[in-house]
């Protein structure tokens, strides 16, 4: 019983992996006053972009930069149409969602119309030395693949660098605030931009570990929708995010859930236990949380010497 | 500011189209492919032949009422992105009834199947709108959440209680639906029905309900600025739930216009993509019921033409989602278009008014 509880934790970190990237990338964003919600369309763009250059090139490192830098361009799309030409932050994302389903189902076809070639691997398991050997939090915490740890340790760093840091202060001011931010010299623009790609990174990192960590190879759509639950975790955690972790967990324990449930021969009906991750965060959205608030300035343009009303 | 006019507007919109099908030209040149084939296929499947005009008109019935359902939700400030699900619990509730229940003669069996479908469409969406009224749940949440359950529930019934007994059928799909639920075609021997013609019926009746009623100067003015709303006496909750099970009803309609009248049968999988896209239809049609309606037929065209196109010149149908976003992209930033090709009548520079009048965006962070 033990280990059929410490495998369910497992793969709960596991599966909340591309979640809390997702999360994070919203919450740069829109932490500076951008929406994005166009984190599922990043990290499939990202998820193709890694795979076709891991493959091509056999350098599962060139895939990571390349994803992280597929990322990094749709956000740059979403950033300079946003904060230079004021469009709307929600058709800009929307459209680039659109995008990459076309992008990569286009490309996948045209690649690898006759399948991807062989020698596609995934990133290796790392054992942390002494820790992973702790008994049952050894293999929940300390056994897991690169992207998993790397998504922990930038919780940490982004929690600390957002509210501790001189960048953390003006990205909530500029979310907050944008007149008085730019009164006192901040230069609200280019702060947007920056977290925008910032947060393209962050997608795409989350977009790696559908193709070079969980699988290795790519299929149309595999994103599944989990950019949109990673939307769903950033305002559960309030746009902060440690919250945000907190939420992917939930989340990737509901998906591990039914995972561990077949494993174990129980023969419930797959679909409805697979509901369940849905129901939860309906049930803890509209119970616990309540009334979330978003960054005060979040998804209306800023421009600089005119005051937008409202 | 003055506003463009309309006809300035269309010309605007117009070129985005072309702009983005010549941009799908060059990424089929680009990677080898002969684009005039290609578009030699998409126009002989879209618009060629009055069979494809048909399938064209087909594909964007469901559109143009998702269309409505994304639009009118955005009017009052809500973005519902479970058209998808509530797509899918319209399609099945419309094909269970319309299978299940016998004896009740043609346009009465229609009728009660079509009802049943917009209520479960309703119900799916109201639940949203409740939870966001009644504890501030995030609909943006709330609806993707049951978009998951309602495809996950619908999967489960379509492959138990609902699944059609037949021994010849493996897969899970309902059984078809009785003549006297059917809606007939327009033209025999054409797949257009008259599913249509309530599709563009229902476009005017929501202009008429946002713009000529009291329920729909409601809906805008709570989705505009609650708190004018909340101090002229509108109550907020009541219409947030009611603005949400309207849009859940078009959506609903969508699904169960589309067994109703071109399937006869619900299937897990045949409503992907439609509800994402009605996003994208809403949005180029700027939330209005009357753009909805050119929006739609564009993305239905361009749907019934990719299978053609595919077939003809073996390019992926996935290059007519490249085409719909850069579409989309474009009529957003019609700056860029208008810069572009140096159309005049609007200052360079964005005006803060202009920008604030974006809707959609600015609804996201509000906490009312």
């Amino acid at each position: 019983m033990l280990d059929v509880v410490v495998a369910l934790l497992a793969i709960s970190i596991v599966k909340s992996t591309p979640i809390v990237l997702g999360a994070l990338s919203g919450t740069v964003s829109e932490r500076s006053g951008i929406v994005n919600i166009a984190i599922e369309g990043m990290m499939l763009g990202a998820a193709f972009a890694g795979f076709a250059v891991a493959v091509q090139t056999g350098s599962l490192g060139l895939g990571f930069v390349s994803a992280m830098l597929a990322g990094a361009l749709l956000a740059l799309l979403h950033a300079v149409l946003t904060v230079r030409y004021a469009v709307d932050q929600i058709i800009t994302g929307t459209a680039i969602n659109i995008l990459a389903v076309g992008l990569t189902g286009f490309f996948n076809r045209q690649l690898f119309a006759t399948g991807a070639p062989a020698g596609a691997m995934v990133l290796p398991r790392l054992h942390v030395p002494v820790l992973g050997d702790v008994p049952v939090l050894g293999p929940i915490l300390f056994q897991h693949q690169p992207l998993t740890f790397l998504a922990i340790v930038l919780v940490i760093v982004l929690q600390w660098a957002l509210f501790r840091t001189r960048w953390g202060l003006r990205t909530r001011a500029v979310g907050e605030h944008p007149l008085a931010a730019d009164t006192v010299g901040i230069h609200v623009s280019r702060l947007r931009i920056g977290n925008v790609i910032l947060g393209g990174i962050l997608a795409g990192l989350g977009g790696a570990y559908f193709t070079l960590e969980s699988v290795p190879h790519f299929e149309p759509l595999m994103t599944n929708g989990r950019g949109f639950i990673a939307l769903a975790a950033m305002i559960f955690g309030k746009w902060t995010p440690l919250g945000a972790w907190g939420a992917a967990l939930l989340f990737g324990f509901t998906e591990a859930l039914p995972v561990t449930l077949q494993i174990q021969g129980f023969a419930v009906p797959y679909q409805l236990v697979s509901m369940l991750p849905y129901v939860l965060t309906i049930v803890v959205v509209a119970g616990l949380v309540g009334r979330a608030h978003a960054p005060a300035a979040v998804g209306v343009p800023y421009l600089k010497g005119q005051r937008a009303s409202g | 500011m003055e506003r463009p006019s309309l006809a300035q507007t269309l010309l605007v919109q117009a070129l985005a189209a072309l702009t983005g099908l010549a941009a799908g030209a060059i990424l089929i040149w680009l990677t080898g492919g002969d684009p005039i084939l290609a578009y030699g296929g998409l126009w002989e499947g879209s618009l060629g032949r009055p069979a494809s005009i048909s399938e064209t008109l087909v594909w964007s019935t469901p559109y143009i009422l998702a269309g409505l359902a994304v639009g009118l939700a955005f009017r009052g400030g809500l973005f519902n992105i479970g058209a998808e699900g509530q797509l899918s619990v319209g399609a099945l509730t419309a094909a269970w009834v319309g299978f299940s229940v016998q004896g009740v003669p043609w346009p009465a069996h229609l009728l009660l199947a079509l009802a049943a479908g917009a209520l479960a469409g309703a119900a799916l969406a109201g639940l949203a709108g409740w939870l966001k009224a009644r504890t501030g749940a995030h609909e943006v949440i709330t609806t993707i959440m049951l978009n998951y359950i309602a495809l996950l529930g619908t999967g489960y019934l379509l492959s138990g209680l609902l699944k059609d007994p037949s021994p010849f059928v493996v897969v899970a799909q309902t059984p078809k639906v009785l003549e006297s639920a059917r809606i007939p075609a327009l033209f025999s021997d054409l797949r257009v029905h008259w599913g249509l013609l309530l599709a563009l019926l229902l476009a005017v009746g929501c202009w008429w309900l946002l713009f000529r009623s009291t329920l729909g100067f409601a809906i805008r003015t709570v989705g505009l600025n609650p708190s004018a709303a909340r101090y002229a006496g509108i109550s907020i909750a009541g219409t947030v739930v009611l603005t949400m099970a309207l849009s859940g009803t078009l959506a609903g309609l969508a699904g169960a216009i589309e067994v109703l009248g071109v399937n006869y049968y619900h299937t897990p999988g045949f409503s992907v993509g439609y509800g994402f896209d009605s996003i994208a239809v809403a949005l180029l049609g700027k939330s209005h019921p009357l753009g909805v309606i050119p929006a739609a037929l564009l993305f239905g065209a361009l749907r019934a033409g990719a299978t053609r196109m595919q077939f003809v010149s073996q390019i992926p149908i996935d290059v007519i989602s490249v085409v719909q976003g850069i579409i989309l992209l474009l009529v957003a930033a019609d700056d860029l278009v208008r810069r572009f090709y140096r159309i005049g009548g609007r200052p360079a520079a964005v005006s803060a008014e202009r920008a604030a009048e974006g809707t959609v965006a600015r609804t996201w962070g509000r906490a009312d």
